[in-house]
């Protein structure tokens, strides 16, 4: 019996299997352990005293009575922590024009947005350190501000940096072809501008570290919810000036990152500073309050977007042209002209034209920092695209999807590349799309809507199809000056009881990452699933490498893994031969056990082997060379990134009266090459789903006109929950990656890009019989309601 | 947010209660289910030195369900109205409205006292109180009074109770057989704090509304008769056919407020839209 049983276990194969998270129960039991359940010893807590304004002049800190509030240790201004500290300039060096002032760690003459830290208290407890913080009383001068995107460059706003003269961060132009004529050629051209709002990652778990400078050695060890260790290694030990193997960053369990902990904080560098200063661990976990202010925002673009289309039914032109309001400085090592540019160059990428003009614009204003956030800017493309893809096959008289499948590059095309610099290779838009026509029943789901219209039920159908770039590679980041590791790494050492123990560079905020590597590592060693271990999140053990961001985790890190799993195969088998005798043609290692490659019979299991290799060298011949730990690193060295793509389809039902917008069904069509984990993969489209519903549907920071955020709690800025998402149907195509051998891409911010696309498609869709538009998000009741009021029929809502 | 210190304490009695209300006159709360005042003290909107828990008291907890009308204890959670298969058949619109009171983990520590004394001109549950025409038992060292729902909420989330005062219970008149109720909301998610709802009672003979009380929540400052619709409504046929003197009426009972990512004007309309489907629900929902 037990015989069969491990041969059930042997023949099952790890990759493509649907296995859970293998940290979910212990997280699910409230066995988590995140930063703010760490203590350490004489640990103090920061709190931060914040500008209120969106800018403003200091004329005077008043800090006494703070610091004799009760458990005050210490109450440090920028002129205390500002020196310690090399300032952070977020300009990137391979976007020529790119320009942004450096940024210290906390404000002295002047906030230029309102949330900047001002003042640091440190005390015993959080508590004492929020107290003696309502004790510091500023000054203030209260300055203009300027907000909006398309007011930044107004010669009557204010400028956020005086020594720029003016509020522009980046200006970036693509033109192929001969766009003026397409245009002038056109049998129709459709064109809209498109508002996308301000908005938030929202993670569960909120930014936070612990940050303990040990002044007896000299050694900095930082404890952050943040998704590259390494990155922020090389930040504390470059800025704080302390030599890099002094320095150690340990990422614990995370809730969630999306990207927003991916940025870099001046007020995260500070709570280091402060440690350096107090020689003692200072913790600093931001609160919901302050999530809101100073977690790096997103979005807050305005674009214009034009096609040309044939009277065939051909697109024969695009034009972009893109505001983004960055906020008060560029975001350092994370630069955040990158919405903008990946607005400019993914817009039109699925469909077959040449001719294509477009500019970008990034802008200061006296608003909080736009960072890193999941899908960055490629729903504008999606959502852009696939508005006018929608108008244009109207105007033409056509079936969306039939204009879809026309325009897009035909089957065979590829590789080629965009005009907007995309080169595709091994995309399928035209598998994605016909198995997602199938799978909404996507001709009764039309004859459905028209029916019901008859009734006064207003349904649409929304179809976005996207490209997503994952797992950047050294041609992207290597030029930019900013110190990123696109490559990543495995160490895997064979336990001596036959057990394998992986240490990678990749990190794991919830996506599950780590539970792949080890499946990967099962299966190219040839062990059971159950007999990895996999650690992650510690810089000074972990092979160096990036950690968690563009979708690059199974991408690269999973590459890496196979690599160093095949290493350790080759030795362990070497091993085993050298052992039984045999020569290694012979042998083969399948559910943690040697065999013979013939027979399939057990020669000696993986602990027999361990057991000589450790500890029985002495019945080895004399120059055998045992080597049971690996480590293998792997970077695409000429790949900019993995293009991953799909497409999604949303119904939705429009209140007309009220403006209340119901989804009722979301579907996905997903390629991310080849898949290594389902459920994990589902998982992460569903997520992304979810946040894409909820950008289009519900969030947004509501800035007055004067700059001050009116809905900075969870009461007011609206976050989808599980009640308000409709099912959500994953199906995939799998075209795998030929840059490696895994053939993976990433996955991570597919569900939002497409969903963003085809919320924003099908809202529209349902608004056509009412001949109005929506284009500023997120859809509120109220923009929906202004959207029919300018219909120009004005139809009879029953009002 | 930490929330400022404060001294806890934990009631022995009601007389205790009162008597810690009392000598800190003003510098101390009451906690029920702290589902409101918890978020408050956390978010630094009120600092006050003294909690004092009310959660153990017997006096304030129980539901009578038995005579003409019905007693509920100001301790009573959300929850235990929302499955109170008594109130389900004397008063079955106070479940409902609880069916839209915020999330299950809110609602098994909510209380209807909580919830009337904090008056929050958006929640469900004060609304209902002035529509099934409650009257609210109120204690304190001078002993106990009552007033009409009607006269409690006094101004935005501001009551007739004075300092040191509790409320003890809420009665609620049990509605004639021939009670017609309806009651909606427009939320953005569900579970959220309405942005315009509207509780409705109204006696109905044959086809014809004689009597209808009609209270909004959301859109108001506070929770009040909204004496226009509520007249409008009185005559009625069912179904009713001309809308306009409803939508008129609702213009003259509310001047709501602009609040970020409203305008007054939208919610006017709300109002008005979703009048006119809560009087279209009264003609088809059958009589209690
Ligand atoms: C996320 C969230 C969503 C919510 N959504 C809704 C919603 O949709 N609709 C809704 O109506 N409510 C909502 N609430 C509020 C909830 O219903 C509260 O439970 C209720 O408002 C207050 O009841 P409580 O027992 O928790 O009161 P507490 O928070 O304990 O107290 C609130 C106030 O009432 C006073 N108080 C309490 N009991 C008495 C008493 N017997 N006599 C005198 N004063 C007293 C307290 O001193 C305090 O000032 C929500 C709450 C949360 C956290």
């Amino acid at each position: 019996m037990a015989d069969s049983a491990d041969k059930s276990r042997s023949s099952q194969k790890a990759i493509g299997a649907s296995i859970p998270r293998s940290e979910l129960t212990r997280l699910m039991s409230g066995k988590g352990r995140y930063v703010d359940d760490i203590k350490l010893p004489r640990m103090l807590h920061l709190a931060y005293v914040r500008s209120p304004h969106p800018h403003a002049r200091i004329i005077s800190i008043r800090i006494d009575e703070a610091l004799g509030a009760p458990g005050v240790e210490a109450v440090l201004t920028g002129d205390d922590l500002n020196p310690m500290c090399k300032p952070l300039v977020g300009v990137a060096l391979h976007r020529p024009g790119h320009r942004s002032p450096p940024q210290s760690l906390l404000a002295t003459e002047r906030a230029v947005w309102q949330g900047q830290p001002v003042v640091a208290v440190v005390a015993l407890t959080r508590a004492e350190a929020e107290d003696a913080a309502e004790q510091v009383t500023i000054q203030w001068d209260p300055l203009r501000a300027v907000t909006h995107p398309l007011d930044a460059l107004d010669k009557s706003k204010p400028v956020v940096h005086p020594e720029l003269g003016d509020n522009l961060a980046f200006d970036f132009t693509i033109n192929k072809g001969d766009t003026d004529k397409a245009f002038a050629e056109a049998a129709f051209v459709v064109e809209d501008q498109f508002r996308f709002e301000r908005q938030l990652a929202m993670t569960l778990e909120p930014r936070g570290l612990i940050a303990d400078f040990n002044p007896g050695d000299g050694s900095l060890t930082v404890i952050h919810s943040h998704q590259s260790p390494f990155q922020m290694q090389d930040v504390f030990s470059q800025h704080l000036g302390i030599a890099e193997h002094k320095v150690k960053v340990l990422a614990p369990d995370i809730g969630g990152g999306f990207g927003m902990k991916l940025n870099l904080y001046a007020e995260e560098l500070a709570v280091a500073a402060a440690s350096m200063r107090l020689g003692r661990p200072v913790k600093y976990c931001a609160d919901r309050l302050e999530s809101f202010l100073a977690d790096a925002h997103a979005r807050d673009h305005v674009l214009t977007g034009r096609m040309a289309v044939s009277s065939a039914g051909d697109i024969t032109a695009m034009e972009v042209e893109d505001f983004g309001a960055v906020g008060a400085y560029g975001m350092p090592l994370r630069f955040n002209v990158a919405e903008g540019m990946m607005a400019i160059t993914m817009s039109g990428a699925p469909y077959n034209f040449s001719d294509y003009k477009a500019r970008t614009r990034s802008l200061y204003v006296n608003k909080n920092l736009v960072g890193m956030y999941r899908g960055v800017g490629m729903p504008f493309a999606c959502v852009l695209t696939e508005v006018l893809a929608d108008r244009a096959a109207r105007a033409v008289g056509m079936d969306p999807v039939e204009f879809r499948r026309r325009n897009y590059r035909p089957r065979g095309s590829y590789p080629c590349v965009t005009p907007g610099g995309q080169k595709l290779e091994t995309v399928s838009f035209h598998e994605c799309l016909d198995k997602l026509v199938k799978l909404i029943d996507y001709d009764e789901l039309r004859k459905e809507q028209q029916a019901l219209r008859q009734e006064g039920i207003y349904r649409g159908i929304g179809i976005a199809t996207f490209v997503e770039q994952t797992a950047y590679g050294p041609p992207y980041y290597g030029p930019s000056g900013a110190r990123i590791s696109t490559q990543d790494g495995c160490n895997l050492r064979l336990e001596p009881s036959g057990v394998l123990r992986c240490v990678t560079s990749i990190t794991d905020q919830g996506q599950g990452t780590l539970t792949g590597i080890a499946q990967i590592i099962a299966d190219s060693v040839g062990v059971p699933y159950a007999d990895v271990g996999v650690m992650a999140g510690d810089s000074s053990i972990s092979p160096y490498g990036g950690g968690a961001w563009a979708s690059r985790g199974m991408a690269i890190g999973g590459e890496a893994a196979l690599g160093a799993g095949r290493k350790l195969r080759a030795n362990i088998l070497d091993l085993a031969a050298a052992i039984t005798q045999t020569s290694v043609e012979q042998l083969d290692i399948t559910g943690g056990q040697v065999v013979n490659t013939k027979t399939g019979m057990a020669v000696i299991s993986l602990a027999d082997v361990a057991k000589v290799g450790y500890f029985r060298q002495d019945t080895l011949p004399a120059d055998f060379d045992v080597q049971l730990s690996v480590s293998h690193s792997f970077a695409a060295n000429a790949q900019m990134c993995y293009l991953a793509n799909g497409v999604q389809a949303s119904y939705v039902e429009v209140d007309v009266e009220s403006g209340f917008i119901k989804l009722l069904g979301q579907w996905a069509v997903d390629d991310c090459g080849r898949i290594i984990n389902p459920l994990l993969v589902d998982e992460q489209v569903r997520g992304g789903i979810a946040q894409g519903i909820g950008a289009v549907l519900f969030e947004e920071c509501m800035y007055s006109p004067e700059g001050y955020l009116q809905n900075g709690t969870l009461v007011d800025y609206l976050v989808p929950m599980a009640g308000d998402l409709p099912d959500i149907f994953v199906e995939h195509v799998e075209t795998p990656e030929t840059a490696t051998e895994l053939g993976a891409k990433g996955v991570g911010e597919a569900g939002l890009i497409g969903a963003m696309g085809a919320v924003w498609v099908s809202v529209n869709d349902a608004l056509v019989p009412f001949e109005t538009v929506i284009t500023h998000q997120p859809f509120s009741p109220e923009r929906i309601l202004d959207a029919i009021s300018r219909s120009p029929g004005a139809l009879n809502t029953g009002h | 947010m930490k929330a400022p210190s404060f001294r806890y304490v934990r009631a022995r009695s009601l007389q205790h209660a009162y008597q810690v209300l009392q000598h800190h006159n003003g510098d101390a709360v009451a906690i029920a289910g702290g589902q409101s005042l918890m978020a408050g003290l956390n978010l630094r909107l009120s600092g006050p030195k003294v909690l004092v828990d009310i959660g153990g008291l017997p006096e304030l907890s129980g539901m009578d369900c038995g005579g003409k009308e019905v007693r509920i204890g100001a301790l009573t959670r959300h929850v235990e109205v929302l499955r109170s298969k008594a109130l389900q058949e004397r008063i079955p619109l106070l479940p409902q409205a609880v069916s839209h009171v915020a999330h299950a983990a809110i609602r098994n520590r909510g209380t209807l006292g909580g919830s009337l004394a904090y008056a929050d001109p958006a929640a469900e549950l004060p609304a209902c109180a002035v529509a099934l025409d409650a009257t609210i038992v109120v204690g304190g060292l001078e002993g106990e009074r009552e007033v009409k729902a009607t006269d409690f909420f006094t101004g935005l989330m501001d009551t007739n109770l004075k300092p040191g005062e509790l409320i003890l219970a809420v009665r609620f008149p049990v509605p004639p057989p021939h009670t017609r109720f309806a009651f909606d909301e427009f939320t953005r998610r569900q579970g959220d704090f309405a942005v315009v709802g509207l509780a409705v009672t109204a006696l109905v003979g044959g086809d014809q509304i004689e009597t209808a009380r009609a209270v909004y929540f959301g859109c108001v400052d506070r929770a009040k008769l909204a004496e226009q619709v509520s007249s409008a409504l009185c005559g009625l046929k069912l179904p009713v056919a001309d809308r306009g003197a409803i939508r008129n009426a609702v213009t003259k009972d509310l001047e709501p407020d602009d609040t970020p990512g409203w305008r007054a004007e939208t919610k006017l309309r709300l109002a008005q839209v979703l009048t006119q489907r809560i009087v279209s629900r009264l003609a088809e929902s059958g009589t209690q």
